[in-house]
């Protein structure tokens, strides 16, 4: 967990300072695109990390957060003058209702065990995708709808900054969340929800901040996600965005906020090669059986994520100390 | 005087089984009240009802005067009952550390102490503060969750089988830490050892099939052997 890594924190800070020098020294827009849509996912893919990686909770609905900011991000920017004061207004609009909600999914977990919780949180984003659809007047429906985001944005290196920013701000808060005696009783909550209440902790109400949080979190990315596309329409409610974030945490690394972020620029360079290379082989269309392979690859090679990976291999070089011999003797041994 | 600890003719189903099947039991502050039975008793399944966590579904639970028998686990525990479960239920990806730290629900002046004295007892937690619940050996884990639960500030402690799985010489530093406990808390304490349980017990109760058989003080019962042979199968 946190064991004592300010290298971890330095070089997080230093990869961020490298990564703002970008939009100075290069002049590549597929780039700057392609990494601003890194930032937003992994932003979406550490919210859903609080729930699968700390408090254990299985959601197959973090869409319905990410499309709940997308959506009154798109409408309020739609509806009134595109100013930095309404995008703003928007994000925190956004995360009032995600948070809102959240907060309710949160409580359904006291009569829901498990696979139930995973199954109500899927048909209650089913539920958010059909209104999406019907709801014409404020969505128009499937076809969506463009708008205008703030002037300022224009310049996509100002969005990439910004995104960039608002990615290290929500990184260092979540860390702070989750490293904290909070974030502890959440792992605990995982591991044992019974020995933990025994200790005297209302387990529930962990659940309920844990799932607000994630969903405040996951309607930022949905904000920012649109305001990069000057776009909505029903997608950013579908499925795919929750197995998406699924998908980035476990390759990632579950537990852990670097690997989200790691999961995230992995799914999306790799989103974006195949779908090139489909262009020159028709193999390539069938992008996501690749990922299904990935995925498996995963699975065996790194069964703690990319991130738990080299966390092992820095913890074992590192704490010879932690694999001291065992103080009490060895069991007797059978004469033979 | 009024028991710290009392249940009265507690019945506990679990699912559809009818587990508990009328246990009384009192525990007297500042003694070790043993639970013994075979196999199967329902011993684990008392202390699971004590704490709500396998809640009574007739009867009485009260702790300390007040009836906790309809409350929720963590208010239970909250009121000052801590809990050493058979499993130990270390959080394994929790350093030592943090597993001491999350059972210290409000760290104060007189946990902090606790803190000190448990360390004395179990000098090789020390050596293994930071590293991870789940790489702990059995007997480590053991002295890890009876610090635990010492360091939440209980006014009684249930301790289930703590000598179960460990070498005789773990066994006799868990006992010595039983009797340092006692200077602090009650103890209700469930042990088939019964040279161990005999060593440490004031009072002893018998529970058989779910219901309490039989109870008294434990000097009685090392010399009743017919009793012993019946329930216990030594003697
Ligand atoms: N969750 C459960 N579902 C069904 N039956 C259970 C459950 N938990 C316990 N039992 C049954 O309740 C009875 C009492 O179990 P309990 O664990 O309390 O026994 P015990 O006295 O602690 O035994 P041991 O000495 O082996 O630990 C057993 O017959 C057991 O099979
Ligand atoms: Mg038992």
């Amino acid at each position: 967990m946190k064991k004592p890594m300010n290298w971890s924190k330095i070089s997080l800070i230093i990869a961020a300072v490298l990564l703002a020098a970008i939009p100075f020294v290069s002049d590549s827009r597929t780039w700057l695109i392609l990494l601003t849509q890194i930032f937003i996912f992994s932003i979406l893919a550490m919210s859903y990390d609080v729930l699968l990686g700390y408090a254990g909770m299985v959601s197959f609905g973090h869409a319905m957060f990410f499309g709940i900011g997308a959506y009154t991000t798109a409408v309020l920017l739609d509806r009134f003058e595109p100013t930095l004061l309404v995008f703003s207004l928007s994000i925190a609009a956004g995360m009032l209702i995600a948070g809102i909600i959240s907060f309710f999914v949160g409580l359904l977990t006291l009569r829901l065990k498990d696979h139930f919780f995973a199954m109500l949180t899927l048909a209650l984003s089913g539920l958010f995708l059909v209104l999406a659809e019907k709801w014409r007047s404020v969505t128009n429906g499937n076809d969506g709808f463009t708008f205008s985001a703030p002037d300022v944005f224009r310049d996509r290196a100002v969005f990439y900054l910004t995104v960039l920013a608002l990615l290290v701000v929500v990184y260092f808060a979540l860390r702070r969340f989750t490293n904290s005696p909070l974030g502890r009783v959440l792992i605990a909550v995982r591991e044992n929800e019974q020995r933990t209440k025994a200790l005297g902790y209302r387990t529930l109400a962990y659940k309920v901040i844990a799932s607000v949080v994630a969903g405040v979190t996951a309607s930022l990315a949905g904000s920012l996600y649109v305001v990069s596309l000057r776009f909505v329409n029903t997608s950013v409610m579908a499925m795919d965005v929750t197995l998406d974030a699924l998908l980035m945490t476990i390759i990632g690394g579950v537990g852990t906020l670097i690997g989200p972020i790691i999961g995230a620029g992995i799914i999306e360079l790799a989103q974006h090669y195949l779908s090139d290379l489909a262009g020159e082989y028709p193999l390539f269309e069938r992008w996501i059986i690749f990922f299904g392979i990935l995925y498996i690859l995963a699975v065996i090679f790194f069964p703690t994520g990319i991130a738990g990976f080299f966390k092992s291999l820095f913890s074992r070089r590192r704490r010879p100390e932690a694999d001291a011999p065992p103080l009490e003797p060895a069991k007797p041994e059978v004469p033979r | 005087m009024e028991p710290l600890l009392r249940m009265d003719d507690v019945h506990t189903h679990i699912g559809q089984y009818h587990i508990l099947q009328g246990v009384s039991f009192e525990a007297r502050a500042g003694e070790v009240g043993v639970l013994l039975g075979r196999n199967g008793a329902g011993k684990t399944t008392t202390l699971k009802t004590i704490l709500g966590l396998t809640p009574a579904s007739g009867g009485r639970v009260s702790f300390g005067g007040t009836d906790v028998t309809k409350k929720r686990t963590h208010a239970i525990s909250r009121s000052g009952i801590g809990y050493v479960p058979e499993d130990q239920g270390i959080f394994s990806t929790l350093t030592v550390e943090e597993n001491m730290k999350v059972a210290m629900t409000r760290e104060t002046e007189e946990t902090r102490k606790k803190l000190d004295t448990v360390l004395e007892l179990f000098p090789d937690l020390k050596t293994f503060w930071k590293k991870d619940g789940g790489h702990l050996s059995g007997g480590q884990k053991q002295m890890l969750a009876m610090a635990r639960a010492f360091v939440g500030n209980s006014k009684l402690l249930l301790i289930d089988e703590p000598s179960k799985g460990l070498a005789p010489i773990i066994i006799e530093k868990v006992m010595e830490a039983i009797q340092e406990m006692k200077q602090h808390t009650t103890i209700v304490l469930v042990e088939q050892n019964f040279m161990m349980a005999s060593r440490i017990g004031d009072t002893y109760t018998l529970i058989d099939d779910g219901r309490t058989v039989q109870s008294g003080r434990m000097a009685d019962l090392a010399g009743n052997d017919e009793l012993k042979r019946k329930y216990l199968g030594i003697g």
